[in-house]
């Protein structure tokens, strides 16, 4: 975090320019040109001269002096009230987050109450009762925003109780001080030093008020000069500068090294993201060489996805993630898109209505739909396909919807925008979806708020949605992972019964043979076979696919152990020129790494795989267990 | 709604009474004797005894606090010590100083704050830079200085605005709204940036959740997704315009100081320079008042915009 810091220019130059005036106020009785009060009557109230490179104020008083000796004050008070608030914020909050229960709530409660009383108030009573008393104004400072650190902490120390390392430290018998000490503080520090820099300037906001209100220290401070330049606004405006400079440049420090720490502790926990170029893709590996692909088409498709290549920044370069993907469906057929985590099954499905997250976007391809062509990288006219023609349904159903609108509300929304239905006709429509999803009573689904519904629910109700504008094809990107395994076969079973074109992702081949008619394999961005459902599970013809099919527990054989595909999918900036899977493949040949493996026509069927050795797949041994 | 209501008085009185307790406490080791200050330094030992009996200063402290507790209840603050005028009277005069100043303050802020922010959420560019230069003002630049340099340039050098005091709505309405010009200005200033700032950083999360994919994936306007997006923006925004109100009361002391406003900012300074403890007492228990009752606007703001929090 430290070094981080350090490449921070702003950052760096505000920690010189604080150190320098540290330096400066505690060397102040030695350079300071003239002493604190030490007046020169002949020259009151003058602007900036030789004698007086600042000017001067009242009674002739050097202003360059005076900002020296008035940094000690400032350098004081501030230190002063850094050390009343951190240190009762932080061990308060520590505790509140680390013990809970009674502890948290007596401590949510002092806090609530210390919120109420405006702090600068509290301040002003203290010096009531201690006049010119500033540092116990300081410490009352510290104390009264002491609570909003303790909430801080608290938080970040309710999410690192829950880890690993704490509950093995918890478990092993060590003692709470010694956990909160070791433990605990050091992964709240960064967020606790980010506070104080914020707090330190307030705290010299409100340093510099009690001056300029005259009721902090006798000693001449930066606010005191305020105050007295605010007397002299008519004859002499010079002199609010000097004191409005250093002020506001040392209030500025302390917030640009705030800044800056912020993001060095932020950047320790994520790669920092560059923003999306326009450049085209250039990454090291040949992965997104054109392959002679064989020509594969089904006969009178309904829409055809050609050629989709797709990148990401991936630490800040562009790297491809889906490299080259066609394929197309049938009117009324279920397509499965298979493959594991990272293969690129989502990012495909997302493209295809132009709703890459992120910085992903599409380098090349098109897709047919209809009579019309769309490139993939025109998001806009994506656009017009969503709802009413291409439907999504995604993974995860609670995050689907929006959390404060009813379902009736949103339901409405869609059918409002893609059919001409109103008033009641739009409710008894809203009733026909939510039965056409199986929902046992719509009028009380309509009523409710996404937070009233189950996960099956609220799928249901998302499927509604996805109806809603009448779409002829529907997208469902792992529309079960989500749920409960019953709830997965009633989700199922409603996709099925909708009669529509449908590309099911998934990672479940008992989902795929109950449901699908073709599939779809896809590996590190491409696809490595594709066929009818019978033929790929029952004769695969790349080693990807049987490998995938063994270690699926569907097709396990009782009593033997589960096998694992070894290895994993390399990630998208090390993919190999040649074939993508051969580092984990069983058969693979030196020639797999040479060049990009084509498609090719499996041979007696209607099928493609990407593999030099097809024919070998089905007496492949060794898929390591 | 009346849930909200309830829940909130029950966590509101206690927090208003346990501050006074506080600050009842406190304010009993201000050094000086009342009696003996209002009476001035020549009154002899007699009647200064007999007036603080008659104060009730000389019971223990938990009864003085009853005393006055049930005195608040009945509508009476007691008497200023210097003045002797009624602490109510005197407060109810300067409150609506403060608050008009502050509401319309906080007007202005949200209006920019918030406009700002959804413009540099949605177009970025050059409403980010604003924001951004904006926020390092807001950040660094103390109200009270910065009010300053506006009295220098647009009171005195450049005679726009009158430099200081306070002109009454029922005396004159154009010189009311003059006299709050330049600290509405400064208010301005210093609070928009927070508020972009909140504002940008909330819709920028909602942007990227998951429900607004759908949204779009289900063929909604940009303009309809928009509204989904603000709506669940709203309730950070409307904690952060929460907390700037408690911030501009409390800033009230020295931004009512340089402008010469007789609000209860300023009151606030002289109760303290003349350790008037009544007085005191009152403008803490008004502020501590104001601070919760701006806590129960934004739960029920929160209510409104979140079925769950209603329910």
């Amino acid at each position: 975090m430290i070094k981080r810091f350090f490449h921070k220019p702003l950052a760096v130059i505000s920690l010189v320019w604080v150190v320098t005036l540290l330096v400066l106020s505690i060397a102040a009785p030695l350079i300071a040109p003239y002493g604190p009060d030490q007046q020169d009557i002949m020259h009151a109230l003058e602007g900036p001269s030789a004698a007086h490179p600042l000017g001067t104020g009242v009674l002739g008083l050097d202003v360059l002096s005076r900002l020296l000796y008035g940094g000690r004050v400032t350098f004081l008070s501030t230190a002063i009230s850094l050390v009343a608030y951190l240190s009762v914020g932080t061990p308060f909050g520590l505790l509140a987050g680390y013990r809970g229960g009674l502890t948290d709530k007596v401590i949510l409660r002092v806090s609530d109450i210390a919120y109420a009383i405006p702090g600068t108030v509290i301040v002003l009573v203290v010096l009531a009762v201690r006049p010119g008393d500033e540092d116990a104004a300081m410490i009352a400072c510290g104390l009264v925003s002491a609570p909003s650190l303790a909430r801080v902490v608290r938080s970040a120390t309710i999410s690192v109780r829950e880890e690993l390392f704490i509950r093995t430290a918890v478990v092993s018998g060590l003692s709470d001080v010694h956990i909160l000490r070791k433990h605990v503080l050091p992964t709240v520090m960064g967020t606790v030093i980010v506070h104080a820099a914020l707090f330190a300037t307030a705290a010299i906001g409100l340093e510099t008020g009690l001056g300029f209100l005259g009721v902090g220290t006798r000693q001449v401070t930066w606010g005191q000069l305020v105050a007295e330049a605010s007397k002299n606004l008519g004859n002499q405006p010079w002199l609010l500068l000097p004191s409005g400079f250093i002020i506001v440049t040392f209030i500025l420090a302390f917030g640009l090294i705030g800044d800056g720490l912020r993001d060095a502790t932020a950047e320790g926990y994520s790669v920092r993201q560059l923003p999306v170029g326009r450049s085209t893709v250039k990454d090291g590996s040949a992965a997104v060489a054109a392959t002679a692909d064989a020509d594969f088409a089904v006969a009178e498709p309904l829409l055809v996805v050609d050629g989709l290549s797709v990148a990401f920044d991936i630490a800040g370069r562009p790297t491809t993630v889906v490299a080259g993907v066609s394929f197309s469906l049938r009117p009324g057929e279920i397509v499965g898109v298979v493959g594991e985590s990272g293969s690129g099954k989502s990012v495909t499905i997302a493209a295809m209505l132009g709703l890459l997250k992120g910085t992903g976007r599409v380098t090349s391809g098109t897709m047919r739909y209809g009579d019309r062509d769309y490139e993939l990288s025109d998001v806009k006219s994506l656009a017009a396909l969503r709802g009413g023609r291409v439907a999504l349904i995604g993974q995860d159903p609670m995050s689907a919807l929006d959390p404060v609108f009813t379902v009736r509300y949103q339901l409405a929304e869609v059918i409002r925008t893609h059919t001409d239905l109103k008033g009641a006709a739009v409710d008894a429509r809203i009733i026909e979806l939510l039965q056409a999803v199986r929902l046992p009573d719509p009028e009380l689904v309509a009523r409710s708020y996404p937070y009233q519904l189950s996960g099956g629910m609220a799928q249901r109700v998302s499927i509604a949605a996805a109806l809603a504008g009448e779409p002829e094809v529907i997208l469902a990107d792992e529309p079960t992972t989500a749920l409960d395994v019953t709830v997965q076969a009633e989700i199922l079973d409603v996709l099925r019964a909708l009669g529509k074109t449908v590309v099911l992702v998934t990672h479940d081949w008992g989902v795929l043979v109950d449901l699908a008619e073709r599939a779809v394999v896809l590996y590190a961005g491409q696809v490595v076979e594709q066929g009818s459902i019978a033929d790929i599970v029952g004769d695969p013809k790349h080693p990807y696919t049987m490998a995938l099919l063994r270690s699926n527990p569907y097709f396990a054989a009782p009593g033997r152990p589960l096998p694992a595909i070894s290895g994993a999918v390399l990630p998208p900036q090390d993919w190999p020129a040649g074939c993508h899977f051969a580092d984990r493949c069983p058969l693979a040949h030196p020639e797999c790494a040479t060049a990009p493996v084509p498609l090719v026509v499996t041979t007696g069927r209607a099928g493609v795989t990407r593999c030099l050795f097809p024919e070998d797949v089905s007496g492949m041994e060794g898929v390591s267990a | 709604m009346l849930k909200v209501m309830g829940r909130w008085l029950a966590t509101a009185i206690p927090i208003v009474l346990v501050a006074s307790v506080l600050t009842f406490i406190l304010t009993s080791f201000v050094p000086g004797d009342p009696a003996r200050t209002i009476l001035g330094i020549n009154a002899p030992e007699a009647q200064v005894e007999a007036l603080r009996e008659q104060l009730g200063l000389d019971l223990p402290l938990p009864l003085q606090y009853w005393n006055w507790l049930t005195g608040v209840l009945h509508g009476d603050l007691g008497r200023s010590i210097v003045t002797w005028g009624k602490v109510s009277t005197e407060l109810g005069s300067r409150l609506s100083v403060t608050l008009s100043l502050m509401s319309i303050g906080l007007v202005v802020v949200a209006t920019f704050g918030v406009s700002l922010g959804l413009l540099s959420a949605i177009k970025g560019g050059v409403f980010g830079k604003v924001v951004d230069v904006l926020s390092l003002v807001g950040l660094a630049v103390p109200g009270f200085w910065l009010g300053l340099v506006l009295v220098a340039a647009f009171a005195v050098a450049i005679p726009i605005f009158p430099a200081t005091g306070y002109i009454r709505f029922s005396d004159s309405p154009s010189g009311w709204a003059m006299s709050l010009a330049l600290p509405i200005i400064t208010l301005a200033l210093t609070g928009t940036a927070g508020l972009a700032k909140q504002t940008r950083t909330s819709v920028m999360d909602e942007l990227g959740k998951d429900y607004v994919r759908m949204l779009r994936a289900r063929g909604l306007s940009e303009r309809r997704v928009f509204l989904h997006v603000i709506r669940n923006a709203g309730a950070p925004i409307i904690t952060v315009i929460g907390l700037l109100f408690i911030g501009l009361v409390s800033g009230a002391v020295l931004l009512e100081t340089v402008f010469v406003l007789p609000g209860l900012g300023s009151l606030t300074v002289s109760a303290i320079k003349s350790h008037d403890i009544p007085l005191i007492l009152g403008v803490t228990l008004v502020l501590s008042i104001v601070v919760v009752t701006v806590n129960l606007v934004v739960e029920i703001c929160y209510a409104l915009l979140n079925p769950r929090v209603r329910a």
